[in-house]
């Protein structure tokens, strides 16, 4: 027989809708408490002022104009990729495979440069660049998009393997172009530039706008379309449940493949940028991971692409005051950021929860 | 005869973020009688029996059991009290044997012979067949039900509650449920029936306590009220309970189904040389126990199901026949067939959980403006008509419809559906879950299309309705025809034989 006549110490219950400012007020409260932590954690294991730390962060983005321009590159190219992947997410299709696809881009980028430099029109090559990496980045990732609408294999494991296909790829034609026979490309037509796209000079001096600008033009044209667009329309009933979409008569298979064409088209541009506008050559960690952090990226925003400019500036912003930390202070190391880029993370992501739900302790006897 | 109260329920509360479920409900179940809790939809029913199950907590009041306070934190704490529900989707492992499932999760030592022993006890006590050695896959919805219950007993419960038991059952399985059901009051158990199905409450209960809005309205003993007092104290006021009949006006064959057989994707005979026609003008009725059929039957209409042989012709005003089968909604819809599908799943095909009402709206009509972009306009235009016309609960037109009740949530399809004009309209278990106020603005939807001419094809599963509804009525048998009878001339007890095959028909 059950005894216990005293109530639980808290219970658990669903909230309603929180007004936008309330949402954002328990956001901030995890911020401020995952620094509070940080600050300990700090503090006990290395001791160094937690102030400085904090001062170091920040120092990662905005110490200098350079490092702020950078910070607004880093974040452009990670915001292209976490954009490639949404409509993908939307649908339900994993595709985890964006580091192929972006490989894929700057592959061909890197293949028309080397092929046609200095043999066409400095604007047609660009224009071939384009339309090249594109088109690898949609080929790459509409390969497993075929086999999911004709076989349903799995994407993920799918997508997944390319990566590794894709890597294999860069690596071989690295070995062909490399006269030296190191394995490496150097820097593409390092003298005449051909292929180069127009940087377009910040104010810092650096040739980073053209990104900006395009990745900024990308966020408004993706949000559109997934907001406004019939296509957009299709692969969200297609991701909520596809035996609706079937019953209202919507393809689903063409759905999928078109979704990723698009998917791995954005990626291929990624590499485009990477290649032809930052760093002018190829290898196989030129992706360095992007196709996986954006995934992220684009969960933490809820594949608002508006909201994916705050969650790409989180993750840009907290490596940036990782990589400044460990070269600010003999006691950190990179390891040590990574466990403070943790915890910030953790605590981020784990305020979701008490957005959704409330936390309801007992009260004191009313009477007795 | 002195009636003890097994458990009283005091100024219980709970709230759903702003909704408030339940609002200082007070209820008091008694040893040794059935009492139906009726209600409609949202009106807090489930909620407030789920908190004596352990399933939720109470956010105030208080729950004594044999006069003494009790918290129940858990399903166990439950069990712990005798208490036992059997929820409406049954939880029971596939691949387990009866007795396996009702011993899962009990703690000491496993005997299953002894617990076969002591469920064959309970089993005779009560009337139940099982076999405690057959696997739950290879049981008939009614059998899992069955384990479910001797589960719950075996567990010690004193105090039974069953959530819509008969939803799932034919009136042959219904009747044997009632007669195990008093059986086990004569033993001074106590019992709670949660059920929308008015002549089943009038059949079993000893008491009802009506919830509106989650609040306790009152309770009355059965054999001293109706089912119109009944229904006017769920409702709130007083209401109706007619369905209709008109006479079919000038009725022409409009789909024409012939030797359809259908399998499924395993190679399992679904539908076998079924032949019907279904006239503009005229709700034909589908009968039969679940899955015998009616899904992919409509399926196949609908354009969503493979067809093994067989035609399916929609026939134009002149008579003209056009096949429908090999073709997809799409391509159906592009012939000018106006064909509108209400599906039994209607959060898993129907319509989409997380879009707001506007959003469901488009899912029919977002291909019909040119160009890129979708037409946001329209949909907007039709919610807000659905919602005022229907008078459907919602805090607004932007809100997912996996937040509203099931009555609410068959209403904006429904009235997505029949927005399109369609001249055939298919519906599987319109009424399912629903209580009596919305089923009966669904079955006046429905007669309104029969009156503008339109084919009706109403797949149901309450008898009752089916024959107070229907001009004809086609029965189906584990996927055969097992005949076509006058809604008007035949009876329940005709009708319900069709359908286990005993009675008559060609079958």
């Amino acid at each position: 027989m059950n005894t216990r006549t005293h109530t639980p110490l808290f219970h658990i219950s669903k909230r309603g809708q929180l007004p936008w400012y309330r949402a954002w007020l328990i956001r901030g409260i995890a911020l401020a408490v995952a620094l509070l932590l940080c600050a300990l954690v700090t503090t006990v294991f290395t001791g160094v002022n937690p102030l400085g730390v904090f001062a170091a962060i920040i120092r990662g983005s905005f110490g200098t104009a350079r490092k702020f321009w950078v910070l607004l590159q880093e974040m452009s190219i990670l915001l292209c990729v976490a954009l490639a992947v949404t409509p993908a997410f939307m649908m339900r299709f994993w595709n985890v495979g964006g580091e192929g696809q972006i490989l894929m881009g700057g592959l061909a980028t890197a293949a028309c440069m080397i092929v046609f430099g200095d043999k066409v029109p400095n604007g047609l090559l660009i224009l071939t660049m384009v339309v090249a990496s594109i088109a690898a980045g949609a080929i790459w990732g509409a390969i497993p998009a075929v086999f999911k609408a004709k076989w349903n294999t799995n994407e993920t494991l799918f997508t997944l393997m390319m990566n590794y296909v894709a890597t294999q790829l860069v690596a071989y034609y690295c070995n062909v172009w490399d006269k030296k026979g190191s394995g490496i490309v150097g820097i593409i037509n390092p003298n005449t530039h051909s292929g180069w796209m127009p940087g377009w000079n910040s104010p810092g001096g650096q040739k980073y706008l053209l990104n900006i600008v395009v990745v900024a033009l990308l966020t408004v044209g993706v949000y559109i379309y997934l907001r406004y667009s019939k296509h957009g329309y299709e692969l969200t009933v297609v991701g909520e449940s596809e035996r609706t979409a079937r019953y209202v008569g919507i393809k689903v298979e063409r759905v999928v493949i078109r979704t990723m064409l698009l998917s791995g088209g954005l990626c291929g541009l990624a590499g485009l940028l990477l290649v032809g506008s930052t760093s002018h050559t190829v290898s196989t960690t030129i992706a360095g991971g992007r196709g996986f952090t954006a995934v992220m990226v684009s969960w933490l925003a809820k594949f608002n692409p508006v909201m994916m400019v705050l969650t790409t500036f989180l993750i840009v912003f907290l490596q940036r005051g990782a990589g400044e930390l460990s070269s600010s202070f003999a006691q950190i190391n990179d390891s040590f950021s990574d466990i403070l880029t943790g915890i910030i993370l953790f605590f981020i992501i784990g305020s979701e929860f008490f957005i959704t739900y409330k936390i309801n302790f007992r009260k004191a006897e009313k009477e007795a | 005869m002195e009636k003890v109260a097994a458990v009283k329920m005091r100024d219980i509360t709970k709230s759903f973020g702003s909704v408030k479920a339940n609002d200082g409900v007070w209820l008091d179940i008694y040893k040794g009688e059935i009492l139906a809790l009726l209600g409609e939809n949202g009106s807090g029913k489930t909620t407030l029996m789920n908190m004596l199950a352990g399933i939720y907590f109470p956010d105030e009041g208080k729950i004594l059991v044999d006069d003494r306070e009790v918290v129940i934190r858990s399903p166990k704490d439950a069990f712990d009290l005798g208490i036992g529900m059997i929820h409406q989707h049954f939880k029971l492992v596939d691949v387990l044997s009866a007795a396996e499932n009702i011993i899962l999760g009990l703690e000491g030592k496993l005997d299953l012979k002894a617990a076969k022993e002591k469920i064959r006890a309970i089993c005779d006590a009560y009337g139940f067949e099982v076999d405690p050695d057959q696997k739950i896959y290879d049981m008939s919805v009614s059998q899992k039900q069955t384990v479910e219950i001797v589960k719950v007993l075996y567990r010690g419960a004193d105090i039974l509650i069953l959530d819509e038991p008969t939803a799932v059952l034919t009136p042959q399985e219904t009747d044997k449920l009632f007669a195990v059901l008093r059986n086990m009051r004569d033993d001074g158990k106590a019992i709670v029936i949660i059920t929308h199905k008015m002549h089943e409450v009038e059949e079993l209960s000893d008491r009802v306590a009506v919830l509106r809005h989650g609040q306790f309205v009152g309770d009355m003993l059965t054999k001293d009220t109706d089912a119109q007092e009944m229904t006017n104290m769920m409702v709130g006021h007083p209401v109706v309970l007619n369905i209709e009949r008109p006479e079919p006006k000038d009725p022409k064959p409009r789909i024409r189904v012939e030797g359809l057989t259908v399998r499924s994707v395993d190679g399992i005979l679904k539908l076998d040389d079924v032949s019907f026609t279904a006239n503009s003008g005229e709700i034909l009725g589908v009968a039969g126990i679940s899955g015998s059929g009616q899904k992919e039957l409509l399926e196949a209409i609908a354009g969503l199901q493979p067809v093994e042989k067989g035609s399916i012709s929609y026939l134009e005003e002149d008579g003209t026949p056009e096949e429908l089968i090999g073709k997809d909604p799409l391509s159906i819809a592009a012939m000018g067939v106006s064909l509108s599908f209400v599906p039994e799943d209607r959060l898993g095909m129907g319509l989409v959980g997380n879009m707001d009402l506007a959003d469901n709206m488009m899912l029919r009509s977002f291909r019909r403006r040119k160009g890129f972009f979708t037409d946001r306009k329209s949909p907007h235009d039709l919610a807000e008509r659905v919602v005022s016309d229907l008078e459907v609960v919602t805090p607004g037109i932007a809100t997912p419809v996996r937040r509203l009740s099931g009555g609410n949530v068959q209403k904006v399809l429904v009235g997505r559906e029949i927005a399109a004009a369609p001249t055939v309209l298919l519906t599987a278990y319109a009424v399912r879950g629903l209580d009596i106020n919305s089923s009966y603005t669904i079955y006046d939807l429905i007669n309104k299309q029969k009156a503008a001419g339109v084919a009706v094809i109403y797949v149901g599963e309450d008898l009752d309705v089916l024959l107070e509804l229907s001009d004809r009525i086609l029965v189906l048998c584990g996927g055969k025809v097992s005949g076509i009878v006058d809604g008007r001339r035949t009876s329940k007890r005709e009708v319900g034989l069709m359908m286990t095959k005993l009675g008559g028909g060609r079958g």
